[in-house]
């Protein structure tokens, strides 16, 4: 899927699309040859505009932040739709998984926090699941009641629970204990000299090393090995076999012997702890405390980062890190990165727009492109920043345009969002 | 005939009541386990309200009621409309600010800065119909990007256009003149508040929606394409045209919410504007089975419900926000209680089928029993 947002960058027009050697047919390559793509282009155009945050170690370890708890959320996701069921209550899973967190943390240390905030998730995810897959509701409804729930509960609780603690009030938590975190010892230093000096590529390089390298907390650590373990077991082991089954044709699968209702609960049940993960990653990791609207929409970004990966982890890992780092720019040093940005998206469109033409003879998406990033380069040379609440929207507006250009290449689970009933299958 | 008609209404009815009730015994539930006072929390819901509450509980569902109404349109044809929160945002900025550069005298100019809030909604809607219908992108997606994207665009567009009121720091869009406000009627005896003069609005909205819904055959199309896109394809309807045309008009309905808050009471776009009507909407047409009177009657409840949850944190010491709560586990019920009655509807009608078939086939045999 990312082979069709990340190519364009390099700096040939068409990059992967005929010679696909050998080389480059091997998955690792071409991931490979992606990352040092978007790390060769993000490096020019920091040297090209000269927003030197656009990829500093920090601006890196910033986006690991952000792009985690996205990352998580997206997870759940993924778990969910794979079985079948359409999971639009993340967030409110992932609101009931930060009061809780913090609620465990403050009595009993961050550890349990952690747990406490996928059991957070799980109490959610076992009402979508009763809902859903017993009840026969319709997913999407259940999933909006359910962040009407989630939003409620979070707040009764937390004017009930942390209202008089010390530093508690009814719309924040004490301050919690940060979750632990660890460094590579011994290189951080050198890589921040390296990268301070503002070379093309080797200080990028320096950055992005030191960024994933230096203060990474577990629960970052813990993500990272739950994406290689859903991997495993969705794609590698029968239990994994039978739950995408149940997603793709549970009335085939229910013939085979798999027990559909079983599966779809498990997989919502998980999808909730993971999304009630991210939420402890944002009261445990991303701050220190609990916060009325903490979660600011971050479940649907995971769910549009999963549709964007393609229903695949290492995908939706690529859409939680684009999302997570449009954010960090934008936070950090807000206009004036995103500005520079401007400049990417409008090399990329005359591209697309040039490719649409000659190549596809489509004249109408041609032009369209054409002069969009026309008017986004006039826009990069006439101001020199983007207002704020302008360079808020990126990373919503990049999901549109990447789903907008790559939707007809994505697959959903084929019976992704339809009520099953034992017994009425087809 | 009319037995089974009979049937489904009075299961029709049955379906809510049994969703107020579990609302109630798990609310209940939940603030026992807590430690709550679940007496005074109930003598608080369930008190009867004063005139001046009243009076908000009409005007709150007046707003819900509209909200409610656009995304029923959605929902008629299968769409999920989750932007109406976005196009609502967008179409009331628009109004503002056109109302509020009084171009137009008076009542002129109310009426065509509510043409400007449902171009400028359904101009908003119309970006994730044509992703839906040209990019294949799922409305549910568009809809919340959309949402974020009208937050963003609008608070930007407001700093471009703002006025500041003079000694606070609140801005907005300027005030619209006074000839085109709209004072509200004393409906309710002993109120000193008044009921918003767009309840006419909302009137003539749930007619229409009624009328072309029920009553013509762009309704029919619609319903058809909601209830089976095959059966709709094969009789002649455009599916594409009709998701855009929908879409848009779910937007342009969506535009038209915060009209009677504009006219009758804020007057102008700013830090006032209240956001999360639309996923309001979303539970009040799923409560009123997305019927213009069934809505009219969740828009009532609802409202209810927010109203007087306002005393919660007075009376019982519980946070107002447990309503949400309620809301949400009626909303839960209500889908639940309507799946079970659905289906209980079925095996009904399938038995008295069933029934009707025996007693044919016993008849036939005992006609052939007596003339061997």
């Amino acid at each position: 899927m990312s082979t069709v947002v990340t190519p364009t960058p390099t700096p040939t027009p068409r990059p992967t699309a005929p010679t696909r050697g050998s080389f480059l047919a091997n998955p690792w390559a071409r991931w490979g040859m992606i990352v040092l793509g978007a790390i060769i282009l993000m490096s020019a155009l920091r040297v090209i505009t000269g927003a030197n945050d656009l990829d500093s170690s920090g601006a890196i370890a910033a986006a690991f932040g952000l792009a985690v708890p996205i990352a998580l959320a997206g997870l759940g996701g993924l778990w969910c739709e794979r079985a079948g069921v359409v999971n639009i209550g993340l967030e409110g899973m992932m609101i009931l998984g930060t009061w809780s967190s913090a609620f465990c943390a403050y009595h009993w240390g961050p550890w349990v926090g952690i747990l406490g905030g996928a059991l957070g998730g799980l109490v959610g995810g076992l009402i979508h699941a009763i809902a859903t897959v017993y009840f026969g509701v319709d997913h999407i409804v259940s999933g909006v009641a359910l962040n009407i729930i989630g939003l409620g509960v979070a707040k009764y609780l937390a004017s009930r629970f942390f209202t008089g603690l010390p530093g508690g009030g009814p719309t924040q938590s004490p301050p919690l204990e940060y979750a632990p975190s660890l460094s590579l010892p011994g290189i951080g230093d050198p890589l921040l000299t390296l990268e301070r000096k503002h070379i093309f590529f080797v200080s990028d390089l320096a950055a992005i090393v030191r960024g994933l390298t230096t203060n990474v907390s577990v629960l970052t650590l813990i993500t990272l090995g739950l994406f290689i373990a859903t991997w495993y077991v969705l794609w590698r082991t029968a239990f994994g076999l039978r739950l995408r089954s149940v997603g793709e044709s549970p009335a085939a699968a229910e013939s085979l012997g798999v027990n559909v209702y079983k599966y779809k609960f498990l997989a919502v049940l998980a999808s909730g702890s993971l999304a009630g993960l991210g939420g402890a990653f944002l009261t445990l990791v991303a701050s220190n405390l609990f916060r009325d609207g903490q979660t600011g929409g971050r479940g649907y970004i995971g769910l549009a980062a999963m549709i964007f990966g393609n229903w695949r982890p290492g995908g939706l890992l690529a859409g939680s890190a684009l999302f997570g780092y449009t954010d960090a720019i934008r936070l950090r040093a807000g206009g004036q990165s995103v500005h520079a940005v401007l400049l990417l998206v409008a090399v990329l469109l005359l591209l697309i727009g040039l490719w649409q033409l000659f190549r596809r003879g489509r004249v109408v998406q041609g032009v369209l492109a054409l002069v969009v990033a026309g008017l986004t380069a006039w826009w990069y040379f006439a101001a020199d920043t983007v207002p704020n609440e302008l360079a808020g929207t990126l990373p919503y507006v990049t999901t549109l345009l990447v789903l907008a250009f790559a939707a007809q290449r994505l697959r959903m689970p084929a019976a992704d969002g339809l009520v099953y009933r034992k017994g009425e299958g087809h | 005939m009319s037995n089974a008609k009979l049937r489904r209404a009075l299961l029709s009815i049955a379906a809510p009541i049994l969703a107020l009730f579990v609302a109630f015994l798990l609310t209940s539930l939940v603030l026992m386990a807590l430690g709550d006072p679940v007496k005074d929390v109930w003598i608080t819901m369930l008190s009867k309200p004063k005139p001046r509450q009243i009076t908000n509980i009409v005007n709150g569902a007046i707003v819900l009621y509209l909200s409610a109404i656009a995304v029923a349109v959605g929902f008629k044809m299968n769409l999920f409309n989750i932007g109406v929160d976005g196009q609502y945002r967008v179409g009331s900025f628009a109004a503002a600010l056109f109302a509020g550069q009084a171009w137009l005298p008076g009542v002129l100019n109310i009426l065509v800065a509510i043409v400007v809030a449902m171009v400028a909604g359904g101009f908003w809607a119309s970006i994730a119909a044509y992703l839906k219908v040209k990019r294949g992108v799922s409305e549910v997606i568009s809809t919340i990007m959309l949402n974020a994207i009208a937050t963003g665009v609008v608070s930007w567009l407001l700093l471009k256009v703002a006025v500041r009121t003079a000694g606070s720091n609140a801005i907005g869009t300027k005030t619209i003149p006074e000839s085109s406000q709209l004072e509200g009627w004393k409906l309710i005896p002993g109120a000193s508040n008044r009921i918003y003069s767009l309840l006419l609005l909302a009137i003539l909205v749930g007619l229409l929606y009624w009328f072309v819904l029920g009553k013509t055959r762009f309704g029919f199309d619609l319903r058809a394409t909601g209830s089976s896109e095959t059966a709709a394809v094969a009789s002649g309807v455009k599916v594409k045209r009709m998701v855009m045309t929908s879409m848009i008009a779910s937007g342009a309905l969506a535009g038209l919410i915060g009209m009677p808050l504009l006219f009758g009471q804020d007057h102008s776009y700013g830090t006032t504007f209240q956001s999360g009507l639309g996923f309001a909407g979303i539970g009040i047409a799923l409560l009123g089975r997305n019927h213009p009177v069934g809505i009219a009657f969740a828009a009532l409840l609802w409202s209810y419900l927010d109203t007087q949850a306002n005393g919660l944190q007075i009376r019982a010491g519980v946070a107002p926000e447990l309503v949400y709560i309620i809301q949400g586990i009626i909303l839960f019920a209500v889908v639940i209680a309507y799946e079970g009655t659905r289906r209980l509807d079925i095996r009904l009608e399938q038995q008295r089928v069933a029934g009707e078939l025996a007693a044919q086939r016993a008849a036939v045999r005992d006609q052939e029993g007596a003339v061997a």
